[in-house]
Parts: C-alpha cells; structure tokens; sequence
C-alpha cells in the first residue's frame, strides 16, 4: 500500500512568514493609515449581528429584572429627567459660549460664525475593548449609516471619544479618556486653551483626565470650571463639554497651569452614543 | 475540519463573550483575557502549529475590532500560541499545574509586551503602578475563569481526538 507523501512545511518557517506578514501590516498601517479594507467588512458581517444580538438579549433581560422590582417607571422618568438635564446642560454650554462669543464678535464685529446644529445618529454600545489597557468600543452603525473615521461620538451632553475606523454596520470608537488619545480643550469661562489627555493612571484612580498646558495669565480659571473642546482642534467640533475641572497647579515654569478634568461622561455605563455627522474638516471646507 | 469549525467557535464564543458579557460582570473594571486562555490552552493541547494559528487569528480578531494597528495583537498572540505549543510533550491531561502555570505566564507576558510597546514608549513609566492595578488583577481573574474554561477546553479537545482517531481506524 503506498502512502502518498504529505507535504508540510515546517512550522518554524510557517511562523516566520506570518511573522513578516504582521509587520508588513503594521507597517502599512503606520505608514498608509490603512485598517483592515476588506477584513472589516467581512469581521463585521459576521461579528456585529451576534454582539448585537447578545446585546438584546442582555438589555431584555435587565429590563425585565427591572420589571420584577417594579422600578421601571421610575427609571424611566429618571431618565427622561437625565436626558433633560443633559440637554439643558450642553443647551447651556452652547449658551455661554455664545456669550462669550457675542463679547467678542461685539469686539470685532465682522466675525459671523455660529454654531451649527449638527446632525446627529444613535447607536449603541454593543462591545467593549477586549483588554483592560484602553477603552475603545464598537458601536452598531457603520458606513451604512454614513458614520466616516473622525466623527465625534458624545453621550448626554458631553464628549465621548472619536471614531477611529468604520465597517459597514460597525464603528470603533477611541474615548477620550484612552490613555494615547489628546483632545483640545478650552476653557468656557476665560476662553483660554490646554490640552487634555487621557491616562489610564488617573482614571483608574480617581476618575478624571489630565489636562497640561493651560495659559491663564491673569489666574482666573477655577476648580469648577467646564471645560469645552476647543475651537482650534482639527478633530472636535467646537464646544462640545469635556468635563469640569477637579483640580488645579501651577506648572514649575510659573507661566502654565496643568490638573485634572472630571469628564461629563459616565464612561463605566455607556450604553447608547451620539455620532456627530458633521465633520471639523468638511466643516471647514 | 470538524475541528477547525469547532475551535473557530470556541474562539468567536470566547471572544464574544469577552467583549460583551464580561464587562459588565467586571470587579474593579478589570475584565479575564479568555482569548489568551483559549490560545495557550490549545498550543500546550495541540502542539507549535496550531497554537500559531490559533494565536494568529484570535489577534487579528482583537486587531480588527480593538486595536489601533493592524498586526500587533496578532503577532502577540501568534508568538504566545507557538511558545505555548513547545511544551506538548510535557503536557499530561490530568495534571493542571503546567496549565494554569502556562496559561498564567502567557497572561502576564502579554500585558507586559503590550505595557512596554503600548505605554513605555509613550513615556509612561510608573511600572509598579501598571503592575500592581492592572497586571495582577487580570491575571488572578484569568486564572479564576481558567479553572472553568479550561477544564470545559480540555472535554472538547479529547472528544474531538477521539473522534478523529476512529475516523482515522475507517479508513486503514
């Protein structure tokens, strides 16, 4: 009885071939920002549905744990209240921001920018990061939605993070509090800059964000104080809240200030988003 | 190929599980790795080349839906499933040591690749911190669930091996 021959390759040359190819991808990846193309879509069509479906699933079943505890009503109109509160909260945002705008249009006169009302789409949280080193999640739209990579995500009134990259029904989206993420914030009461950053360090320990790099000349920025993004971000829309700031040093070069920013957002108990279709760029143009 | 289709599941459900059901039963908003326990469970069950693969696409998975760049996690994990497959010939079925020793070093070295790559060339440099907050305490609630999931990993595989052997007795 003859045996016909099995090729193999040994697995030492197996693991160095796919070991160029995951460089070779990194390297595209670093060098043309390109993530994944096809491989998306495909992972998306066949991942998506079911964390989505698991997601159903999880929230049918909390509700009807509510349902047991006869407390739904009560959540509901506390959420109903919440959404209000938030909407009052970012509407007042958008308030004095346009105050202070106003101030200084009055200053200036020929400066016509409002802000626009920008359009938006819900989504749901329907996975989180796979470790415990950053908060990225994937949310249910994608492509199909007319989600595109830097779109701004925020829950409530506060800002969120940033889509990173987009499948046909799937998006990721980087928070700002990942610890490789920079936002550029504004202060609404003076109007002077920073930026803020993300660290895994403070989060985990008291909940809040760094923010480095704030001129306040004449020292009047205090603990308190909301922080907007910034109009001079290439990223963010402008005016959208980052938090409220917690605390407050003066760096050692006696000119800049840097603390902590108390995000607005709950990012433990996200569960439903807004994407921002508006982008700063396409704005701009 | 009965095998392949059932360990690609083993890895969708590991990874769905991980991504959905995990996070919100998170003590001290750490979160088990179960894909590692999965990738190394089947490199010391199954021998260097299908750790490598097995590593190889649970990585990509992580890449496509978590990570910022294509390639990392799959090259981590590729390595970790290979490493893991050289110490088939120490493994026996009924001795956990070598598992949970196995399994808990591949958990350990990956957070520290991934601290030294993802945050050491960032400038970040408070180690013990990173250790002591995050490392450790995966790494305990891996090995919690490694008790469960590696066990229920263990009944597929010799099922699947049996299987395949009286297949393989039909035919000759």
């Amino acid at each position: 009885m003859r045996r016909k021959a099995k090729f193999s390759i040994p697995v030492r040359y197996i693991l160095l071939v796919m070991t160029g190819i995951c460089i070779i991808a990194m390297l595209l990846g670093f060098t043309l920002n390109i993530s994944g193309g096809p491989l998306n879509e495909v992972a998306g069509y066949v991942f998506i549905p079911m964390q989505r479906g698991i997601n159903t699933v999880g929230l049918w079943m909390s509700d009807k744990s509510d349902n047991l505890k006869k407390l739904s009503e009560v959540m509901e109109e506390n959420e109903e209240l919440q959404r209000k509160v938030d909407e009052l909260t970012s509407e007042l945002n958008t308030i004095k921001l346009e105050q202070y705008e106003l101030e200084n249009l009055r200053q200036l006169f020929d400066l016509d920018q409002k802000y626009p009302s920008y359009d938006k789409v819900a989504a749901n949280v329907i996975g989180k990061d796979g470790g415990n080193w950053f908060h990225n999640f994937t949310i249910d739209k994608g492509s199909e939605d007319g989600i595109e990579v830097d779109m701004n995500v925020i829950a409530g009134s506060g800002l969120v993070g940033i889509v990173t990259s987009v499948g046909p029904n799937y998006a990721k989206v980087s928070s700002i509090i990942n610890d490789n993420r920079k936002v550029s914030g504004m202060v609404t009461t003076t109007s002077d800059n920073m930026t803020v950053s993300g660290s895994l360090l403070s989060m985990n320990e008291n909940m809040v964000i760094d923010f480095t790099g704030l001129n306040d000349r004449e020292e009047k920025v205090a603990v308190g104080d909301p922080v907007v993004t910034s109009y001079i971000s290439d990223q963010y829309q402008q005016g959208i809240l980052i938090g409220y700031i917690s605390s407050l040093t003066k760096d050692a070069n006696n000119l800049t200030m840097s603390g902590t920013i108390t995000p607005a957002v709950d990012f433990e108990h996200i569960h439903e988003v807004l994407v921002i279709l508006n982008k700063k760029q396409s704005t701009q143009n | 190929m009965r095998r392949k289709i059932i360990v690609a599941l083993i890895i969708i459900i590991c990874y769905l599980l991980q991504t959905t059901v995990f996070p919100s039963l998170a003590f001290a908003s750490i979160t088990p790795n179960l894909m590692i326990v999965a990738v190394s469970s089947f490199g010391f069950m199954r021998g260097r080349k299908e750790g490598l693969w097995i590593g190889f696409f649970c990585g990509l998975l992580l890449d496509i839906f978590n990570g910022s760049i294509l390639g990392f996690y799959a090259l981590l994990y590729m390595y970790i499933g290979y490493t893991n497959g050289m110490f088939r010939k120490l493994f026996y079925p009924e001795d956990i040591k070598l598992p949970i020793l196995l399994i808990s070093a591949s958990d350990l070295s990956v957070n520290l690749l991934v601290y030294f790559f993802m945050f050491l060339f960032r400038n970040r440099y408070n180690f013990e911190y990173y250790f002591l907050h995050l490392m450790v305490p995966e790494l305990v609630y891996t090995m919690i669930i490694t008790v469960i999931l590696y066990t229920l990993l263990l009944k597929i595989n010799r099922k699947l091996e049996v299987s395949e052997k009286r297949s393989a007795s039909k035919f000759v």
